[in-house]
């Protein structure tokens, strides 16, 4: 086991919990798919990809939790924490309007976790390149799966096609929480422990904008303001509601085990 | 005469305990009972994720949530090699399905009951999944070959299940006061429901002889009844849990457990469509299936433009 100093600790808690965070917090989103989906084999994809972010998120999270000062448990750390304390990207907190925002969500979701574990998988850590290896095999399914399904939506029907650009054109403003560049993850970068996800950006586009292109979506100019603050725990209306319901069993019964 | 030839064959095979395959030749009524029995089986699956599926983004736990979301898919899971068993005697998924949106198909009336709380997760492993393994071990003895090798993989996962139901109806009933509370409530709730579930008794059962006759099935709904409850009231007091029945007692003569009468008025009722979710669960799927229509057009146009494309 590696040792950190302090202030390193503190900043890997922090990471590895917005890593963790983003798994569930999506993995949460899929699974209120299970018995609705438009076909039962979406219901059982998207109870697969689900499965795994969770997994991915189980793993995240108890790594996190030997860095946690208050000694919480990875359970803990998922059902007691307000979402203030949350430290996910607000792409991945929202709402399933259609199957259309299900799929973009996703798309540009795996786009930048299919290189980000790569690099992760690369990292000096072995406890932390350890998940992330595993995870990017799981990752690279979920692309495949997603970029089929942009192809098959933009490149479908009238409909479908408006569907997605919808989705599309909603979401963009939510996708380059994954590349900030903060202070604190610079410093752990420099320890050679994690990656630069700013470099990714363009990995990102690579993946992304020919598939849109393909799937005749036109692709959104980039607006103004692109969605910040997740990472430091400000989120969109969404998240709380998604964890008042989620958190509610242990948080009602706070002496109980389940 | 040819038919009636066949139709001796058929009974010699069936007697033989051979199996029978898709391209075999088979009596229109053994196909269409198979198709009824199949479909309704399948329909059953894919209601039955809508009860559980309520607690899966309310699950106390990663492991708990994780454990329930894969139970959930695998009944999705049993619903689709289900429905492809039923489509080896020629009726297709689409048909089946909107027999069952349009009420002319029947599904499990256990799904026609609320969880209300977590505690229902475990009992519903439990007590409902229970009651489908003594079911499908014998279905998986069927004569019908594609649905008997059905039946067998899907009990292989419904111990599964029913292992995990247990363990969460064990945890909650050695927990906390009101963690006991929740499980005795949830049992007292499900227990009768769960009886239901064999079927009306044997001498009110209309297509009993004639599943009998085909060896599709084996065992009559008392004897399947009967199995469930002596298997069931060990695990129940191995935990400390009772049964909402006064006249349960053990009959040391014929070693079985014996209950009291089933509220038949109330099966029947929900069987009709009137029990206290039959709307709701139907609707939810009616919602799925319309909201998911352009979904379905989209992957078809595609997949039609792709072919097209792949034919030039
Ligand atoms: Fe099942
Ligand atoms: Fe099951």
């Amino acid at each position: 086991m590696a040792e950190f100093d302090v202030k390193t600790r503190e900043l890997l808690f922090n990471y590895i919990l917005g890593i963790a965070d983003d798994r569930l917090i999506l993995g949460h989103r899929l699974s209120e798919w299970c018995g609705h989906a438009p076909i039962i084999e979406e219901d059982i994809a998207m109870a697969n990809i689900a499965l795994d972010c969770i997994g991915e998120a189980d793993a995240f999270y108890k790594l996190a939790a030997t860095f946690d000062t208050e000694g919480r448990s990875a359970d803990d750390l998922a059902f007691l924490r307000d979402s203030t304390e949350f430290r996910n990207v607000q792409l991945s907190e929202q709402p399933n309007t259609d199957f259309a925002w299900t799929i973009a969500r996703q798309f540009f979701t795996d786009a930048f976790y299919v290189p980000f574990f790569e690099e992760l998988a690369k990292s000096s850590y072995e406890e932390l390149a350890a998940p992330g290896a595993k995870a990017l095999k799981e990752v690279k399914y979920h692309l495949r799966h997603s970029r089929e399904w942009i192809l098959r939506l933009g490149d479908g029907t009238e409909e479908s096609n408006s569907r997605l650009q919808d989705a599309v054109d909603n979401l963009w403003m939510y996708t380059r929480e994954f590349f900030e560049f903060s202070d604190s993850v610079k410093l752990l970068y420099e320890l050679d422990i994690v990656p630069d996800n700013s470099a990714l950006l363009e990995k990102w586009k690579e993946t992304v904008l020919p598939v849109l292109k393909d799937a005749l979506i036109t692709i959104p100019e980039d607006p103004p303001y692109f969605a910040t603050g997740g990472r430091n725990g400000l989120h969109t209306e969404h998240l709380g509601h998604l964890l008042a319901e989620m958190q509610v069993l242990p948080r009602t019964y706070p002496d109980a085990k389940w | 005469m040819e038919d009636e030839k066949k139709l001796a064959e058929f009974q010699t095979r069936l007697k033989n305990g051979e199996s029978i395959e898709p391209k075999d030749w088979m009596p229109e009524r053994y196909r269409k009972q198979l198709v009824r029995m199949i479909s309704q089986h399948a329909h059953s699956e894919i209601v039955g994720m809508l009860p559980e599926g309520n607690w899966i983004t309310r699950a106390p736990n990663l492991r708990r949530k994780m454990a329930l979301l894969a139970k959930v898919q695998d009944e999705a899971g049993h619903g689709l090699y289900l429905y492809s068993a039923a489509e080896t005697l020629g009726v297709d998924r689409e048909s089946m399905i909107n027999d069952l949106l349009s009420g002319k198909a029947k599904y499990s009336s256990i799904f026609n009951y609320p969880t209300l709380t977590w505690a229902d997760i475990g009992v519903i492993g439990w007590l409902v999944d229970g009651a489908a393994i003594v079911n499908q071990t014998m279905l998986a003895k069927s004569s019908y070959g594609p649905y008997s090798r059905a039946n067998l993989r899907i009990c292989r996962e419904e111990n599964f299940h029913k292992k995990q139901g247990y363990e969460i109806v064990a945890t909650l009933a050695n927990g906390t006061d009101a963690q006991r509370k929740m499980i005795q409530e949830s049992v007292n709730r499900w227990w009768w429901p769960s009886l239901m579930m064999f079927g009306p008794t044997d001498k009110d059962s209309p297509n009993s002889a004639e599943l009998t006759k085909w060896k599709v099935k084996i065992h009559s709904n008392d004897d399947l009844r009967q199995r469930f409850v002596d298997l069931t009231v060990p695990q129940a007091k191995a935990v400390n849990i009772t049964f909402p029945d006064p006249d349960l007692k053990f009959n040391e003569e014929t070693g079985h457990w014996e209950f009291g009468e089933i509220d038949w008025n109330e099966f029947y009722r929900v069987i009709k469509g009137y029990g206290p979710m039959n709307r709701e669960r139907m609707n939810a799927r009616k919602k799925a299936h319309e909201d998911g229509r352009w979904v379905r057009e989209a992957a078809e146009a595609y997949a039609k433009k792709k072919k097209v494309l792949h034919e030039n």
